[in-house]
């Protein structure tokens, strides 16, 4: 009897102390959020969570046209790769048939089979942030140029590498703490911040001569630029972060032709996205009279060159989104993907818009979404 | 000295004495005997002792290490021997602990948190954990002031008749090349005057063997690195008696040099930056009876604290140039007064001051310069069965910043405290007890006023606490001759919690009042002695904490309630001691059950359990007035692969041999 009670507590104790042992990869999370739709060109999307650094839980989500929505496909689908897809996403790209992440804390670029997601390479970047591609070639802007004396003077630099042979094959230094960069007429433009210079920020983006791989001009926009994207009529939007303080956010055109800034858009964009001729943005303000975040929404017609729109939401679903980080348009059919990074620290959200802004469908996501790239047919 | 040693390695941890030896008597007996009694007063507040042998056998580097075998306590580890580690108990935050050495509070106002894995048990007679507050109504201001506090108490001079001097001289080498001397020498200057003097090095290189793997996937085994510590601490005290009362000094010196050994992500394993910390501090104390009616106890304490922080991207082409000195100052005094009106009530009234400033090379720093006075009125009733304390401690905050800019408000805080304790039966040593405390902590210099992230319209974080347990404590005359017994349910609250919510963007965090956590816990300790024969004994403790800390901060949010991040719903310790004759062997057990390192309770953030089995064997010789003791320990006998904090890896199997000398 006495033995059978022993037996009993140790059954109960191992229960409780449940033990250790070597867990299998992180399962993917299926959920179907919508209908089925067949779209002639595009299969599905990817969707980049960045997580916090340190954490090494940055997380590759796959949304199909199949109405599945599935979370965290990177561990399942690529066992061997150590800890995971890395710490801190950055960038999402397809070009051809590669598949892009900039992980910027794990100092390299992932390159994956676009259709199946599966590792092919990695590309050694330090501290990379982001991607764009031109004949063959990818372009990663990063924070680490060569040391210099002082090191608070450390410029950032921008690696070419070949999309076939995935080897960096030139490098080329730019402004301080380079962010996007866009290809326009065989030059390549880079935004650069200046974040780790603070108070004193950059202002410029660099324009990159292809053919010599050199910079041939600094454009003088604003400080602590960001963003850089291109429409169809050779004009470049970059926005500008201001300085949290006095000075605030503002969105700038420059005119590719002249390298010159041509307009101030007079409006603030955290993030943007342009499609046509529409430009998408939404923009999280920090008010330091109210301690709060200020949030907006806005359409901005580049052909016409005026905002149209003071939201691109129009059925009050902006009312659950806390805090709108990432943003991209279908380019077939319109359908508009708003993110939602919550506090940062907890899953974020999904919201998918038909092109009128009405809410199609929502998904929980990894931490921090923010990155996208459409995967064609 | 052995002898004081051994008696308090036999220790109860909790109460057993029902003579109410602390609060009235302690300034007539002799330092050594405080710690060196076999039993805790009766406690109206949850407490918990590691003292002497008992603490010199948990295979621990650290007070931090030392203190994971206390219940309710959750130890956040950044691995090794140089990572970082810190303190929380019952859930409510590392900045609602108060941590005392030799009697006096040690601070950071710059982000309110000590390291504990800094202070070395080399020199520690005692540990002491109290839950609410000391057992005692006789204390200065500031032992009022936190939610749980933590008295370290370094080894004091004692000598027998005819002793003038004790040198005690210990080297400590084992895994990951560590080697740590130090040297105690003690020594009587009058016949009321002594002196203590302690100096130890510690060199680690801090580099060890850890794994990661996945099932049927990835294994990959690597190297801690840029772990290593270079820490050398120097410490002076003079100790004096006067009638009635006694006074002690102290000056503390600590310099180090270590690595960040840093989080272990993709594609990074290694880390290169660095830090160098110098702390120094001088601290005095006095206490004395006038008559029978009033004391009087004095405290005063100097502090310099300076630490450089460089990250260089010549050695780590990925880092941000990052190359900070901070230096913190702090002036803080004390006064005492109690009143001892009948032998069965006593009422104090204590006063404190301080000053403390940071400086910083920071881009727009404002140089804040906080000064805080409290006063705190405590009184305490004792009976035969019954027994009260009450107090009322007011706290005043002022903040001045060398720019135009604004400073935060002045504060002005009042948080009363009530503790109960009923002997039902004359003849069971059973004694109920519950407590109540409200208390608060300032928002820090980091949290106010760090350039970007701060928020000067922070107000102060507040906990509640609410206790209710009992302790029983059972002597018997067979082979089980101690069975000792305590538990504690409880349930807190922590308001206006300060946490970091982003801004504009992912860099641009700042600090805001929006948490709000309770917590329901309860914590078990037991103890039992068996005296197996005249020369061999065997010690037992058990301690046992179960927690649900639910985060209720955003109604809105799915994960709303989810349990706070990194604290386990069961966690324990067992510790079995056996002597036989001169040899004692030791095996110690920790268990942190499943927790998440969100408050998103979901499987990604899923953390696994983890356990350690560690041993140590101790053997004492006697030579003439020589003794040697010989101990040699194995760490993580199972060798697993954990990590208390995520991405941080702790060591595996490791090993250390002590040898000391002492005459």
């Amino acid at each position: 009897m006495k033995f059978r009670k022993a037996l009993f507590i140790i059954a109960i104790a191992c229960v409780a102390f449940s033990c250790r042992k070597v867990l299998p990869p992180q399962p993917p999370m299926i959920d179907v959020v919508d209908t089925a739709a067949n779209l002639s060109h595009i299969k599905g999307l990817y969707v980049l969570n960045e997580g916090n650094m340190g954490s090494n839980s940055c997380t590759l989500d796959y949304f199909d046209y199949s109405g599945k929505y599935t979370c965290n496909i990177f561990p399942t689908r690529n066992p061997e790769v150590v800890k995971e897809l890395g710490d801190v996403g950055n960038d999402l790209q397809i070009y051809g048939s590669k598949l892009y992440a900039v992980i910027n804390c794990s100092h390299l670029v992932e390159v994956m089979d676009a259709a199946s997601a599966r590792h092919i390479a990695t590309i050694a970047i330090p501290n990379g942030r982001y991607l764009t591609f031109h004949n063959g070639k990818g372009y990663v802007s990063s924070y680490s140029g060569p040391v210099s004396i002082d090191p608070n003077a450390r410029l950032g630099y921008v690696a070419e590498f070949d999309t076939a042979s995935l080897q960096v094959t030139r490098e080329v230094a730019v402004g301080y703490q380079p962010e996007e960069l866009v290809v326009v007429n065989n030059n390549l433009y880079v935004a650069n911040s200046g974040g780790y210079r603070v108070p004193n920020y950059d202002r410029t983006v660099s324009v990159i001569d292809l053919t010599t791989f050199t910079e041939i001009q600094k454009i003088d926009v604003a400080i602590n630029l960001h963003r850089l994207r291109k429409d169809a009529y050779g004009r470049i939007y970059v926005t500008s972060r201001g300085d949290y303080q006095g000075v605030g956010a503002n969105t700038y055109v420059i005119d590719a032709a002249t390298n010159t800034v041509s307009d101030t858009l007079n409006f603030a964009a955290s993030n943007l996205c342009i499609a046509g001729d529409s430009l998408y943005f939404i923009n999280v303000g920090w008010n330091n009279n109210t301690g709060a975040n200020t949030i907006s929404y806005g359409l901005y017609d580049v052909k016409q060159k005026r905002q149209v729109a003071t939201n691109f939401i129009t059925d009050g679903t902006e009312q659950q989104i806390k805090r709108p980080y990432g943003i991209t348009v279908n380019p077939e059919n319109h359908d508009i993907f708003v993110s939602d990074a919550q506090n940062y620290l907890v899953p974020g959200t999904l919201y998918c818009f038909t092109a009128q802004g009405k809410l199609k469908w929502q998904a929980t996501t990894g931490d921090i979404p923010a990155h996208f790239a459409f995967l064609k047919k | 000295m052995w002898v004081a040693l051994c008696l308090s390695c036999s220790m109860a941890i909790f109460g057993q004495d029902s003579l109410r030896v602390d609060t009235t008597r302690i300034y007539k007996i002799p330092e050594v005997s405080v710690s060196a009694q076999r039993f805790m007063p009766k406690s109206v507040s949850p407490v918990q002792i590691l003292s002497g042998t008992a603490l010199e056998n948990l295979n621990s580097h650290s007070v931090a290490d030392a203190l994971r075998y206390f219940s309710g306590m959750q130890i956040k580890d950044y691995g090794g021997i140089g990572g970082l580690k810190t303190i929380n108990i019952r859930s409510m935050g590392t900045n609602h602990v108060g941590v005392f050495y030799d009697g006096i509070e040690l601070g950071n106002a710059q982000n309110g948190t000590i390291d504990l894995g800094k202070f070395s048990l080399d020199n520690m007679e005692s540990i002491t954990l109290y839950n609410g507050e000391k057992n005692s109504s006789f204390q200065s201001a500031k032992d009022f002031g936190s939610s749980g506090n933590v008295y370290m108490q370094s080894k004091a001079p004692y000598f027998e008749t005819g002793e003038t001097y004790h040198v005690t001289g210990t080297l400590k080498a084992g895994s990951f090349w560590t080697v740590n001397p130090s040297f105690l020498w003690e020594q009587k200057l009058t016949e009321k005057v002594s002196l203590s003097s302690s100096v130890e090095y510690l060199y680690t290189t801090g580099r060890y063997k850890f794994t990661y793997q996945t099932l049927g996937g990835y294994d990959t085994t690597a190297v801690r690195q840029n772990g290593d510590v270079n820490a050398l601490r120097a410490e002076l005290g003079l100790y004096g008696k006067v009638t009635d009362g006694n006074w002690r000094t102290k000056a503390y010196f600590y310099n180090s040099e270590r690595g960040y050994p840093g989080a272990v992500v993709r594609g990074k394993f290694t880390h290169e930056d660095r830090q160098w910390d110098s702390n120094f501090f001088l601290q005095s104390s006095f206490q004395k009876a006038f008559g029978d009616v009033y004391s009087l106890m004095l405290k005063g304490k100097y502090a310099y604290d300076y630490l450089h922080y460089l990250a260089d991207p010549n050695r780590d082409a990925s880092l941000m140039y990052v190359n900070n000195v901070y230096r913190q100052q702090e002036v803080y005094l004390s006064n005492a007064n109690r009143f001892q009106l009948f032998d069965f009530w006593d009422a104090n009234l204590s006063v404190d001051v301080q000053w403390n400033g940071l400086d910083a090379n920071l881009y727009n720093f404002v140089h804040p310069n906080r000064y805080t006075a409290m006063g705190a009125l405590a009184t305490a009733f004792y009976f035969d069965q019954f027994k009260c304390q009450a107090s009322l401690l007011a706290t005043y905050v002022y903040d001045k910043i060398n720019t135009d800019t604004l400073s935060a408000a002045n504060q002005f805080h009042l948080a009363p405290a009530f503790y109960l304790s009923y002997q039902p039966f004359k003849k069971i040593d059973l004694n109920l007890r519950a407590f109540y405390k409200q208390s608060m902590r300032m928002p820090t210099f980091n949290d106010l006023y760090y350039t970007f992230i701060g928020n000067v319209y922070l107000k102060p974080e507040e906990t509640t606490q609410y206790n209710v347990g009992f302790t029983y404590n059972q002597p018997f005359d067979g082979i089980l001759s101690l069975f000792t017994c305590q538990v504690d349910g409880y349930f807190n609250q922590v308001t206006n919690k300060i946490i970091a919510t982003p801004t504009s963007n992912f860099f641009r965090w700042t600090m805001i009042n929006l948490g709000y956590v309770e917590i329901v816990g309860t914590d078990v300790m037991v103890q039992t002695n068996f005296t197996l024969a005249k020369q061999i004994s065997l010690n037992a403790r058990l301690n046992y904490t179960y927690q649900q800390a639910h985060d209720l901060g955003d109604p809105s949010s799915p994960y709303y309630g989810g349990q706070i991040p990194y604290i386990p719903w069961h966690s324990g310790s067992l510790v079995l001691n056996a002597l036989v004759n001169s040899w004692s062997f030791n095996y110690s057990f920790i268990y942190t059950g499943e927790r998440y390192s969100a408050s998103a309770n979901i499987p990604v953030n899923y953390e696994q359990p983890w356990y350690t089995h560690d041993m140590s064997v101790s053997k004492k010789l006697t030579w003439k007035t020589v003794d040697l003791q010989l101990t040699a320990e194995v760490n993580n006998l199972l060798n697993q692969q954990y990590e208390v904090v995520r991405s941080y890896p702790m060591p595996g199997t490791n090993f250390r041999v002590i040898a000391q000398v002492k005459f």
